[in-house]
């Protein structure tokens, strides 16, 4: 391949595109709308691996299999940013879209803004040491993030977080979830960019100086200083970002080099890249018909860009991974979804990026993620439901209900979080456990398994029988402590990171006006909406400890679970998440004027947050997992898959609307007997799902054996892929207790 | 609970599933009745054996429990009633059948072995659109061993679907050293071929070991309790000795 840079530039890269709007001022939408083609077909068109992809493949192969037995091949100890590195290549010859976060393949960057005490662990934890100097800026010269949050919490906040009321916080590290706006890299080069940001620090001139507007007159600073940066860095490979992409390669790799300055600089929880594909599709559908590109060429480039996706990494703590199950960066991109005219925004693009999971074998990351509306064209559909039950690798978010909040350009933050791209950002914030919280309504605010009181001024029930309107008045006292608590320590944290690991790049990228939303969330819905129905619908009998602390509960009778299209229970289920959103909203200050949202989503973390909260009401033995996101607990959902769906469809997404996750597995025989029907079968539980107002589905196809084989035999599965609480993860990187918690969710495997 | 008004009959149920795939055409609502007749040596629900073991339900409550997803099942399949033995309770199951059609109006399968049909008058099956019909020898004597009952009723009642114009799938398992003898299978074969264009479909489908811990639990001993699963092969080539003869095979 020769380098790109050697392609002559023709006269005009906006050549043959439509509209002027958005040759005026940033409007990437206007410039989609306008120009992309949408694509009503099947699957035929796509084209297989090419021998250089396959190539490039194997030898990165090989290292991933290098860095599996060490857990981390490489670091560099250079603080990281946009320009700390060289260029570097996995096979410079053999690369058609290059870029790498350091000067090596997985060789790993540190981040000490984030929290300097994040990447010691992170280093020695993996068998290297930090360089002296790196301690001294950080610790005398320079403060980072984790600092300043730590110097902010109050006790209680402190309390919450190490009994795991309150857990998952991204105080440590960055927090992520901000998604810059990469395209705007390709279609205007950052030398537009920069003259933009410069008018709309001008525009700012005569403001009031007050402390928000100073605020953010530095920042546009910051971004206008950052987009020459990311020149800079772009000049190490060879190109000249400054200007617009020229051809449909040039679109990628300025696309991508955009995505790569954001992962230089900021070690986010969760690192979406947007939604490209449709964007990149109109750059090579020009290439295409000016007859300059094959198809077998277009698909080349794109699998070559998922392959740099694949091995986008963070120096992180082993406790971090075992949290969040192995190395997730999600890297997710949004695919397909309705435009709001009517068109779908389905493009041969969407096809090609689903396809790379068959050229280069499924994987976790990009986290590929299907917008589905029941009018997507029926041979996208299909596909869909094709790969699905192939690969396990992809997930579905319902655009019909997020399209009238969000738009039609909105990509995924993380797992399940729309927001507008480039015009909307997130105060990421975790979860707050509901089924704790349960308990220390019930126990006066002391912690179950401590015995440490962390919610202070509360009196625990006495009785021996758990009266269902004392529970509730006592929780819902619980909750309003929950949220003030919550909310605080979020404040803390965004103010710090704003402070300190300013997200300069990806804020570049975006409008100088956003919308900020402040992300709550919750965990263990299931366990207490199970519960408070046991409560309420059986008999619920208190043991008590010899020092008067509720331990475990005895029940009597039965009651219905929620998970079975049982108002009884579902109901207690939207009482929860209705009622703790109020509680979130009550709080009487959110950092920057964010506005608070929520979601019921825990990723892994469904099983670290059942190891650390004791018996519950439900009868839940203390420490199992709790059912990840939304789910029903395990077993609980005893009327099948489209029953347990409707349940969690009931769930309203304008009290979530950070997301509703919802992982549904199957194996292939239970989908169908034939290919066909399976794919048919799935595409319309999809409809029904969306119809109902779900939000969220991680779809799961594959058998309890190969799992079990896998557990036995890693080496043979290293790209054996399964969906959890809204990303997916490579099975042999879980811990085995997260394998043996995904073996043992409901299969809807007919028995 | 307590099911029932005079006039209309009480219902046992086993079980429902919601998203069933394997029951019938798409996606199917499945009403597992209580109660059987047969006692197989591989049955994987021999907790559903007896009639009362089941919940009681009255034809209202059974519509109650399917409602919700009509709207999805008339677009994404249908409904099955499935077992036990749904014979077993002709005059709950008919009338469910036929509220099923006429309110919901939604595609319906029965899932039998047919021995009880004789039981039921030709207009039973109006409201039923496809008869899942288990076959589980084509050997009389080793059909009694391995079911305890005759097998020339279930023979039968194929004609007499055939007869009434009725869509038929032919359920068959296949359990390595009792089902799995190839003559056995090829006059099964010659069978389903004299039905003509009635039977859509065959099934056959592979032992497992899935229902063993029900025997268990049952304080029962599982005859099969040995037995293996077929492998990928021995499934391909009883399926081949359908698919050879033209028959559409799954």
């Amino acid at each position: 391949m020769t380098a790109l840079s050697q392609t002559q530039l023709s006269v005009n890269p906006w050549r043959e595109f439509a509209g002027d709007s958005w040759k005026n001022r940033v409007d990437v939408r206007d410039f989609i709308q306008r120009n992309y083609t949408p694509y009503h077909g099947d699957a035929s068109f796509l084209a297989g691996a090419t021998e250089r992809t396959l190539k490039l493949w194997q030898t990165l192969g090989e290292l991933l299999t290098q860095e599996r037995a060490k857990g981390v091949l490489d670091v560099s100890m250079v603080p990281t940013s946009m320009i700390a590195h060289d260029a570097g290549y996995i096979d410079r010859a053999n690369e058609i879209i290059v870029g790498l976060q350091t000067d090596a393949p997985l060789k790993r960057a540190i981040f000490p803004n984030g929290g300097l005490r994040m990447v010691k662990g992170g280093l020695e934890a993996y068998g290297f040491k930090m360089e002296p100097k790196t301690e001294e800026i950080w610790t005398h010269y320079r403060k980072d993030h984790n600092s300043a949050v730590f110097d902010m919490y109050t006790p209680e906040i402190l309390a919450a977080r190490k009994s795991a009321v309150i857990t998952g916080l991204p105080d440590a590290y960055g927090r992520g979830r901000i998604i810059g706006d990469y395209r705007r890299v390709a279609l205007y080069g950052t030398a537009f960019l920069r003259e933009e940001k410069q008018r709309e620090l001008r525009d700012l001139d005569e403001a009031v100086f007050s402390e928000d507007v100073m605020r953010l007159r530095e920042e546009l600073s910051e971004q206008f200083r950052a987009l020459d940066e990311l020149r800079q860095m772009g000049a190490k490979y060879g190109f000249d970002l400054s200007r617009p992409a020229d051809t449909a390669r040039e679109a990628i790799q300025w696309t991508y080099l955009g995505y790569l300055a954001a992962v230089k600089e900021q070690n986010g929880a969760a690192m979406s890249i947007g939604r490209i594909s449709t964007f990149l599709d109109i750059y090579i559908e020009r290439d295409l018909a000016a007859g300059v590109l094959s198809e077998e060429h277009a698909q080349e480039m794109i699998d070559d860009l998922v392959i740099k996706l694949r091995i986008i990494r963070f120096l992180r703590t082993p406790e971090y991974d075992q949290l969040f199950s192995g190395d997730p960066t999600w890297v997710t991109e949004a695919i397909g979804g309705i435009g709001e005219d009517g068109r779908p925004l389905v493009t041969k693009n969407s096809y090609r990026i689903l396809h790379t999971l068959y050229n280069v074998g499924a994987a976790p990351e990009p986290n590929l993620t299907v917008l589905w509306s029941t009018k997507l064209p029926a041979a996208f559909k299909d596909f869909c439901a094709k790969v699905s039950i192939d690969t396990s690798a992809i997930q579905y978010e319902n655009d019909d209900i997020m399209r009238p909040y969000w738009g039609d350009d909105y990509g995924i933050a993380c797992c399940v979080s729309a927001m507008r791209i480039g015009k909307q950002m997130q105060f990421f914030g975790a979860r707050a456990n509901l089924a704790k919280a349960l308990l220390y309504a019930i126990n006066g605010g002391v912690d179950e398994k401590s015995g440490a009181t962390v919610a202070k001024g509360f009196a625990p029930i006495t009785g021996d029988v758990l009266d269902y309107d004392e529970v509730i008045a006592k929780f819902d006292k619980m909750m309003d402590w929950l949220a003030k608590t919550y909310v605080k320590a979020l404040n803390c944290i965004h103010y710090s990171h704003d402070k300190y690991a300013y997200e300069r790049i990806e804020m570049a990228l975006h409008d100088r006006d956003i919308l900020r939303t402040m992300a709550c969330g919750i965990a263990g819905l299931s366990v207490a909406a199970d519960s408070l129905s046991a409560i309420k619908h059986a008999k619920v009998h208190v043991v008590r400890d010899d020092k008067g602390l509720a331990v475990d509960y005895k029940i009597e009778g039965d009651y219905p679970a929620y998970g079975n299209n049982d108002d009884r229970a579902d109901d207690i289920a939207v009482w929860l998440t209705q009622t703790f959103m109020e509680k979130i909203k009550a709080q009487p200050h959110f950092y920057r004027n964010a506005t608070p949202t929520q979601s019921v989503l825990t990723i892994t973390s469904n099983v670290v947050y059942g190891k650390k909260t004791g018996n519950t009401p439900d009868g839940r033995r203390g420490g199992t997992p709790f059912a990840p996101g939304a789910n029903p607990m395990n077993g609980r959902d005893v009327k099948g898959f489209v029953a347990a769906g409707a349940s969690v469809a009931k769930l309203p997404y304008c009290s979530a609307v950070d997301g509703i996750s919802w992982t549904a597995s199957a194996t292939p025989g239970a989908l169908g007997h034939l290919p066909a029907e399976r794919q048919r079968n799935l595409s319309n539980c999809l409809d029904a799902f969306a119809s109902a107002g779900g939000h969220h589905v991680n779809v799961n196809v594959f058998n309890k054996d190969t799992l079990l084989d896998a557990m036995e035999h890693p080496e043979l599965y290293p790209q054996l892929t399964v969906r959890v609480s809204g990303y997916a993860v490579n099975f042999v990187k879980l811990s085995r207790e997260q394998q043996l918690d995904v073996i043992s969710r409901t299969f809807h495997e007919k028995v | 609970m307590t099911a029932a008004s005079s006039d209309s009959p009480t219902g046992f149920l086993h079980s429902v599933e919601s998203g069933a795939a394997v029951d019938g055409p798409g996606m199917r609502f499945v009403f597992f009745v209580s109660g059987c007749q047969f006692r197989c040596q591989y049955c994987h629900n021999p907790d559903s054996w007896k009639l009362h073991n089941g919940r009681p339900v009255s034809l209202d409550q059974a519509m109650d429990e399917v409602r919700p997803y009509a709207g999805f099942l008339r677009i994404a399949g249908g409904v099955t009633i499935s077992g036990g033995e749904p014979l077993m309770q002709a005059p709950f199951v008919g009338a469910l059948f036929a509220k099923i059609k006429t309110e919901l109006g939604l595609h319906t399968a029965l899932d039998t072995q047919g021995f009880l049909a004789a039981n039921v008058a030709d207009d039973w099956f109006d409201p039923v659109d496809l008869v899942l019909l288990d076959i589980k020898q084509m050997d009389p004597a080793k059909y009694l061993a391995l079911t305890g009952q005759p097998l020339q009723p279930t023979l039968d009642f194929a004609r007499r679907l055939v007869r009434l114009g009725k869509k038929i799938w032919i359920r068959y398992v296949l359990v390595p050293g009792i089902t799995d003898n190839d003559t056995d299978i090829i006059s099964l074969v010659d069978f389903v071929l004299s039905l003509g264009s009635a039977v859509e479909r065959v099934e056959v489908l592979p032992f497992h070991q899935m229902g063993a811990h029900k025997w268990e639990s049952l304080g029962m001993t599982y005859p099969l309790a040995l037995t293996p699963t077929p492998s990928a092969e021995q499934m391909r080539q009883a399926r081949g000795l359908f698919s050879s003869r033209g028959l559409l095979v799954t």
